[in-house]
Parts: structure tokens; sequence; C-alpha cells
């Protein structure tokens, strides 16, 4: 399928900030589900530089805005044509050994709930293949954890939603790394867009899901929100431990000044005919 | 004079004879009268507050307006027995990075299985922001301090390895500084080795390992967490000896491709930053986000190659404790040469039969925590009442893991001023390698000694002091 996206985040601050930097994971990077087109991120008054790819094999721009200013728009243009290959993350350049990400961070900590989720998922799947457990974790998690916007926050740990029974993308996510993690399956965050289907069946352009490692196969996605694997209607641009450590643009502030942020995401197909014509 | 304690090596005294290494020192302290001694010991002290030294030694913590007790006796290293150090140390800096290297790369050390891959990957200390990337030269830890025990005539051993920012080095230079001060005849007696070119060396340590960005004259700062920090003090007499900028985070800011410090003629490009300051706090873009004390996106500076941070962050992955294990390990993998400098013995309670080893003998073990510094979280074995023991044995059920293990080595002593003239007290060294375009080593180190009579411990927050060491030249 043939994407576009638009996506931008407007930054207003209360206070004129003297200088601003921000790092950006907001580039896409070529694999075999995933074939970018045309890319552009643009920060008005912006000095973009420190340019570089990580282990994970995202890559990182760095910003610095000279101030004072009192509002940033960080703007992403982009096409990129994708391919369905069932979750299965194949030819990205990643240095980074998979039992890295066995260690989650504290927001991806399991607790006692999280043990046992992961336990009584894999309850009698001892001897199935590696995948097999995988899906199981993840249908797990999106059986426990129902989609629901505005009850928890960026800082809601795993263990919180759980309990809360409630959640958004982020939520699943760092309770699949969790679960994962507790049952010794290398996991991690993956950030990036989602083009939302006129059924109203997706949730969230700019989405959140897990990669879990699999013998074998390498890194395959969860969708543990939408219950299914990426397909191509998703485009990844990075990963991290948690939702933090993966964040597409961050930034901090001074103490004392409070920004406000406002995010469009548009992500739409191409032409459905192209499909056709092929 | 208390005669040697039986049972350990005392570095002045063979039975009745004193080594010729001791000897001049032996008649300097025969024939210092009570008085004097008393009064040059008021006056070290005195020279010390003046100079501001009353931090606390490796970040141990504890009161930092303290003054850390200072023993006139000098620690005296025959050239030999330096030699044969000064070899091991070198080995053991340019094999841990070597680790370093190949952990962050291909990890050919785990694919050999020479060590097991998750006390790398699952160590707290092993950066995934350092995986993909080669900093300059190939070095990630360029100042390491090894801390040394001796046993015997020849016997050494290395307790620890420190290759994030080991401190106590300018108690090195301070305890010289005074000595040479208020006893200039016992340099013109003896022929020691000078460690004052240590700062020299550090400056052209930190330059040889400038970004290929960089033209012309390096720009060399240090970065401090600032004044509330234990080790201030060391930060900012390192800065004055080297001639170069003491900065704070705020000091810093990241612009287009480079590091760039405030100053008053206009910003000025900064290219090596000895930092002081942990992995977690140097750039909260890239680590702990909640941190004010560095500099935001100066990781994505470092990693495009604008400017070098020294030590690389993650290069604690090397000093672990369960990682020490396997450093003889590494120097035969990487070097293909046999340690010059053995390791202690060391138990693993993360495996069971190590475990349950050091569940049966905790009356004869040191346990440490794998994580702790600082004689913290430490059991001697030998010196514990029941109930410590008992607590240990709780705790290493509990957590098996996070504990080692090592016998009680009998730590050498050394002649040092008590009430009733001189005694043995116990010691142990930390010399400072400098791992740049070359590695380099100055003749000496920190000894400390445990200054309570029969103690182990010689950390500074347990009753520990410091003395002047000695590496006679030849």
């Amino acid at each position: 399928m043939r994407l576009s996206v638009h996506h931008v985040s407007r930054y207003h601050f209360d206070t004129p900030v003297r200088r601003l930097v921000q790092t950006h994971r907001l580039t896409p990077s070529d694999c075999a589900s995933q074939r970018v087109l045309s890319w552009e991120v643009f920060s008005e008054g912006a000095v973009k530089g420190a340019v570089y790819r990580d282990g994970a094999g995202d890559l990182i721009e760095t910003i610095s805005v000279k101030g004072p200013v009192t509002e940033l728009v960080v703007e992403v243009r982009g096409e990129v044509d994708t391919t369905d290959l069932f979750g299965v993350l194949r030819d990205y350049r990643e240095t980074v050994p998979p039992g890295t990400y066995l260690r989650g961070s504290h927001t991806t900590d399991a607790d006692a709930d999280l043990r046992a989720l992961s336990a009584e998922a894999l309850e009698g799947l001892e001897e199935e293949t590696a995948l097999n457990r995988a899906h199981a974790l993840a249908r797990a998690v999106s059986g426990a954890i129902a989609y629901s916007p505005g009850l928890t926050e960026p800082a809601t740990t795993a263990a919180e939603a759980l309990a809360l029974g409630k959640g958004v993308c982020q939520d699943h996510t760092h309770a699949l790394i969790s679960v994962a993690n507790a049952a010794d399956i290398p996991a991690r965050y993956v950030t990036g867009y989602l083009h939302s289907t006129s059924d109203g069946e997706a949730h969230e352009a700019s989405h959140a899901w897990a990669e879990l490692y699999v013998p074998g196969l390498g890194w395959v996605g969860f969708d543990a929100a939408n219950e299914c694997c990426p397909d191509d209607r998703y485009i990844r641009l990075g990963s991290g431990f948690d939702a933090q450590d993966a964040a597409p643009i961050r930034g901090v502030l001074a103490g004392g000044v409070e920004e406000t942020l406002e995010v469009s995401v548009a992500v739409k197909s191409q032409t459905q005919s192209q499909h056709q014509q092929q | 004079m208390t005669n040697a304690e039986p049972g350990f090596f005392d570095e002045m005294r063979s039975g009745s004879q004193v080594r010729e290494a001791y000897q001049s020192l032996e008649r300097w302290h025969s024939s210092m009268p009570d008085d004097l001694r008393t009064l040059k010991q008021s006056e070290a002290e005195n020279l010390f507050r003046r100079v501001g030294i009353t931090f606390a030694v490796y970040g141990e913590g504890g009161d930092p307006e303290r003054l850390i007790p200072f023993d006139m006796f000098p620690r005296v290293f025959t050239s030999p027995e330096w030699r044969k150090l000064e070899r091991g140390i070198r080995q053991r800096a340019a094999a841990l990075n070597a680790f370093l290297a190949d952990v962050y790369d291909r990890g050919e050390i785990i694919k050999a299985g020479r060590i097991p891959e998750h006390l790398v990957t699952r160590n707290d200390a092993f950066e995934k922001a350092a995986i993909g990337f080669r900093p300059p030269r190939g070095v990630y830890s360029h100042i390491v301090g090894i801390d040394l025990v001796r046993t015997g005539r020849d016997q050494f051993y290395v307790l620890e390895d420190n290759c994030r920012t080991p401190s106590g080095v300018s108690y090195m230079l301070q305890n010289r500084e005074i000595m040479m001060r208020m006893f200039p005849q016992l340099f013109l007696e003896n022929r020691i080795a000078p460690v004052d070119g240590y700062a020299r060396l550090l400056k052209k340590t930190l330059a040889s390992v400038a970004p290929d960005k960089c033209e012309g004259e390096p720009k060399v700062v240090i970065l401090t967490p600032g004044q509330f920090n234990s080790a201030y003090y060391e930060h900012s007499f390192l800065a004055d000896l080297m001639g170069v900028e003491l900065v704070e985070g705020q000091d810093l800011f990241v612009e287009g491709d480079f590091v760039w410090m405030k100053t008053t003629k206009g910003p000025q490009k900064v290219d090596v930053i000895y930092r002081r300051l942990d992995d977690a706090f140097i750039d909260p873009l890239c680590f702990r986000p909640d941190s004010m004390l560095g500099v935001p996106g100066l990781m994505s500076v470092y990693r495009s190659g604008g400017v070098n941070i020294c030590s690389c962050p993650g290069a604690g992955v090397a000093d672990d404790k369960a990682v020490y294990t396997f450093v003889p390990e590494m120097i035969r993998f990487y070097l293909g040469e046999a340690p010059i400098l053995e390791n202690v013995p060391t138990w693993q309670c993360a495996k069971p039969d190590d475990c349950k080893y050091v569940l049966e003998h905790l009356s004869e073990l040191v346990v440490k925590e794998v994580h702790g510094s600082g004689g913290y979280g430490m059991l001697v074995g030998p010196k514990a009442d029941k109930s410590t023991i008992e607590l240990f044995r709780q705790k290493i059920v509990e957590d098996p893991a996070n504990y080692i293990a090592q016998p009680t080595l009998a730590l050498s002593t050394c002649p040092t001023f008590v009430e009733e003239g001189i005694a043995p007290r116990h010691v142990d060294l930390r010399p400072y390698c400098l791992v740049g375009e070359s590695i380099e080593l100055v003749p000496g180190g920190l000894t400390r000694v445990a200054l309570k009579e029969g103690s182990l411990v010689v950390n500074s927050s347990q009753g520990g002091g410091v003395k002047d060491t000695w590496v006679l030249a030849e």
C-alpha cells in the first residue's frame, strides 16, 4: 500500500524559552515491509544537526532553536510503500543484541499480576513454537486491557494499566513487553503510524505496538491494542525499551515552563487502485 | 614498634630485618622526636584543610566536610616490584578496553562462549546507546583505576576495576605535595619517582582522543555535577592543574553538529569532555529526562562524531563485580597473554553450587553486593558477629544474584603512626592508568590504610586513611 503521512506537532510555551533542543526519531527506515519514497521533517527556525543512526537502526536528528521562542512547529511529510509481512521485521540494519531487550525499564517492570498474566497465557504451551507463545501473550494483554482513551497518562506503568484494566496503545505495549520479559522473551516498544480504515476498526494514527524476538524469525510486531500483527497499514518509525526511550520527539524544558502540545496526524492511502494494477 | 601481625605480609619487616626499601624510613621515624611527630601531624592536617581536600574518597558518601586522616609514614615499592605491577595494570587496562570495544560491536567474546551473554546484555551498566558506534581510537575507558592488594612478597591481587570515573587521584597528588613540603630531606635522601606528571599525562590522554572533526588544538573541559558533589574538590583541582575549564551542564549547549561552551567572548566549541557525572545524568534526551545536570543533545553530538565523552557511556559494564571474574579470560582472549595480575577467587551466589558453598562458609568469607561500592553492604565474615552473619544469610537467600563472595584476603601491612609510635596497619592500592593514543601510568597511586588495629576495611567511610605511595627510582 502506498501511504502518505502528514504529522504536525505544535508546541506552545507559556514563558518564552531561551534555548530549545529536541531529538527526533521521526524518519522511518527501509526494511522488507516498507520503502521510503520521500520524507521530510521540518521545524521552522531550528538548526538541524548531530544526525546519527543508533544501534537499533533508527535515524536520530537533533534540532536546536535559539530563543526566545513561544512556539515550535515540527512538521513531518512523507510517502512510504508498505507490504504486509505479518509483522515480521526483515532486512533491517541493527546491531543491538536481542538479549538487551530482556531488561525492560521501570515502566515495564512486572509486578505479581503481570507475572501471573504471563504464566497463565503460556500455561500448557510449553511445547508450542515461540511464535505461538508470543501470540498467546499478545492475546492475553488484549483481553486484560480494554481500549479506553483518556484514563491513562504517558507515565502510567504496565502494572498500573493492568490493574486498571483499561488503556491506550501505549499501555497495551508496555504490558506486552512486561509479560514477554517475564517469560524471558526479549521485547521492545515500537512507534509509528497507522492508516485508519473507514470502518473505524483501527485506533490512533500515531501509534505504538510491541516487537517480540522470535528465534528463527527475528523481531515480530504485535499490536495488542488492535489484536493483530502490523501489516501494510503500518509505518514503523523506531524502537526503544519503553515509550519514553522510543519517543519520536524528546525535549526538555527549563523548570517552571509549561508547554501545551497540539498534534494532528493524517495517514492516507494514496490509491487502492494501485494494488489492483499490480 | 609493635611487631608484625602474624599471618600477614609486612611490607617493611621480614622477621627482625628491615627490608632495604624501608631502611631510610626506619632511620627517619626512629630518630624523630615525639613532639616533632605531633607537630608535623597537625601541620599536615592544617595543610589538607587549607587546600580544602576534605571530600570522601571514591564517592563513598559520608560527611563531605570531614578530613580523611593522612598518615605520614610512606608506603614504598621497589623498582622491580613496580615494574611487574605496571605491566599487569597496563595489560588489564588494555583488555578492559578491548572488551568494551567488542561487546558494543560484534560481541566476539560472547559468541566464542568465553563469557555468558546475560552478564553483559542484562547488565544495567550495558548501554544500548553505546551500541553500533566506535569512539575515537576505539577507547572507552580513559582513566582506569585498579584496586590492588598485596598478600605476599610477589603476590598481588586485583580486588576490582573502576572503568567509569574513578576518583581519589587528587589524594595521590596532594599526599606527595604535602610530604615534600614537610619532609624535604626525605626526598633528597631517597630517589623517589615523581607523580606530578599526572595532570600533564591526563591532558595529553584526553587531547589524544579528540574526535576526527576537531581541527587544531582540542578544547578539553571537565564536566562536574557541581559544588555539592563530594568529589567537587577533585574536579576543580584537576581542571586547575591541567589548565582547562571546569564546567557544569548549564555552561554547555548543543547547536548543529557540536557542543559549545558559553564564554564571555561568545560560544566556544568543545572537543573532549572529561565528565565526572554518571551515565544516567549526562543527557536528559537520551537517559534520565529529569536530569538537570547534563547537556540536552550531548549524546547525539557524541554519536555523530562532534565531541568525545570520557569515559564512554556504558564503560561501567567492564567493571561490574560479576564481569570482574572474566577479566583474566578477556586478557587471554583479546591479548593472547597470560594475566600478570591475579583475580581474587570469586563465588557467584547466582550459581547454586557457589551459593551453597558461600552459605556454608559465611564466617570465613567476604560477601559483597554485585553493584555495591564503598565498603557498604559488605560482610567481612571473620570480623562479623553472629547476627550480622545471619542477616547476610537471609539477604543472600532472598536475592542470590545480587551477591558475590571472596576469601578473606590477608592484606599486607605497612608501618603507620599510632599513639605508641608505629604499628602495622593493612593497606590497599589504587593506581590510575590513562588510556588514549598510548597507555600511561605514573609510578604510584593512592594507598588507603585501615587505621583501626586489625581492621581489613580501608574505606574512608569506615575508618580508613591515606598515605603517600613511593616507587623508588632505579
